[in-house]
């Protein structure tokens, strides 16, 4: 799941094309899978992100755009765009998500959280005219059973982060979606952590494991 | 390769996700969780935060063209990819594109110690470091903060021993004189937000020199 913390670097695209160019081996593994895995227990954006990384699914990128575009240009307005530069943006950022698709870890990451990743760092890179430094690249998966226990207990993860942000008070909430939409100053990112996200952040060790024999392989 | 032991604080983590570090400590950011995956987590959870709170946000109407314009472009070609900078040997692909995939060129600071400033503008200075085994760095306090990433072998300070992939961060108030442990040569990472004040007095004439 925390590949999505890479998916913006420059430099990666290459390989991702080369993904998308030859899925075979990939998309047949998680095919597979997918038989066992019921998808439709998947959160819907997840199925559409899966259907454009697997099978290029242009719907599934329509419906992808339909949910999050609208999204999208209210968190680049907020982040201080105008309008039209908004709709270009979003625009950018959309056409990324059809060609990084082949990054997308649904164990890792649910596609809400992977997207947002590819609009903060473009908008990190429109504020400081740099793209931001990305870690190394993890390995692409190889073999492709999809772990629907690992995705369900992401989803659930996730729930209860929505019910903890509904929890919190209006003043806690501006200042989150201030670090998370804006550009705020280094010495005020202390704010966010004392808020009750502190805990949920370090519970979600999802795919821990799995990242570690990725990243033994990688060194 | 050792356990990692010393990780990046919560502030810290939530600032490089968020991209409000400066660049020199971003890099720094960038390569520790290239070999720490419980880091990896911990931005992914960042992320799984930021996602949430996408989903909340009131939509804004795009043109009536948006959709169709996106749909269009799927056709078109990839946007040119910049050359991929991988991780070579030690050093982790953010590293690399600082090094812009070439080989470090070590300048010597005498002692057998050598560097190479990767960057530097008004808000830090990024550098890489030589030490050899068992040689310590000449013993310095900070002005500000200092974030060091152990590449290859370990140091030692009165902080504890810092390991390959172990960072630690010294603020402000802390005097420390870290030393390489005896295996092999110590390289790190180092960034720092305001140049490093040494204590001996040979050193402090150097720094303006080697701007260390």
């Amino acid at each position: 799941m925390s590949r999505t913390n890479s998916i913006c670097s420059e430099g990666q695209t290459r390989a991702i094309e080369g993904a998308a160019v030859s899925p075979a081996p990939i998309g047949a593994g998680r095919d597979e899978g997918m038989d066992q895995v019921p998808p439709e227990s998947f959160s819907e954006t997840t199925r559409w992100l899966i259907a454009v990384r697997d099978r290029r699914d242009r719907q599934a990128f329509g419906m992808l755009f339909d949910h999050f575009a609208p999204r999208l240009k209210a968190m680049l307005i907020r982040g201080g765009l105008r309008d039209g530069s908004a709709e270009d943006v979003v625009q950018d950022v959309m056409l990324a998500v059809w060609h990084k698709a082949a990054q997308f870890d649904p164990h890792r990451a649910e596609a809400s959280a992977w997207i947002y990743r590819i609009a903060r760092n473009r908008q990190i890179d429109l504020i400081r005219r740099r793209p931001p430094p990305a870690p190394e690249d993890l390995p692409e998966i190889e073999s492709g059973d999809p772990d629907a226990a690992q995705i369900l207990a992401l989803d659930q993860e996730g729930a209860r982060l929505r019910a903890a942000l509904s929890a919190l008070n209006p003043d806690q909430s501006t200042v989150l979606q201030q670090a998370f939409f804006e550009e705020l100053p280094h010495s005020e990112i202390s704010q966010i952590s004392g808020l009750p996200l502190g805990t949920i952040k370090s519970r979600i060790r999802l795919g821990l494991d799995r990242l570690r024999r990725e990243l033994k392989d990688l060194r | 390769m050792d356990r990692i032991e010393h990780h990046l604080s919560d502030d810290l983590l939530d600032a490089y996700a968020l991209g409000s570090l400066p660049h020199a400590f971003a890099v720094v950011a960038a390569a520790h969780l290239s070999l720490c995956d419980a880091c990896r987590a911990r931005a992914a959870a960042v992320d799984m935060v930021g996602g949430a709170l996408l989903e909340d946000l009131a939509p804004v109407a795009l043109a009536p063209t948006a959709r169709s314009r996106a749909l269009a472009a799927l056709d078109g070609p990839a946007p040119a990819p910049a050359p991929a900078i991988r991780g070579s040997g030690i050093f982790p692909a953010p590293v690399m594109a600082e090094l812009q995939g070439r080989p470090p060129r070590w300048r010597m600071l005498g002692g057998g110690i050598r560097q190479q400033i990767l960057h530097a503008d008004a808000q830090g200075s990024l550098r890489l470091l030589y030490i050899p085994p068992g040689r310590a760095v000449p013993e310095h306090g900070h002005r500000g903060l200092e974030l060091t990433l152990v590449l290859q072998g370990s140091f030692s300070d009165s902080e504890g021993r810092f390991g390959v992939g172990d960072v630690e961060t010294a603020q402000s108030a802390l005097d420390h004189q870290p030393t390489a442990g005896p295996e092999e040569p110590c390289i790190c990472l180092a960034a720092t937000d305001a140049p490093l004040r040494f204590h001996a007095l040979v050193p402090r004439v150097l720094q303006p020199l080697f701007r260390i």
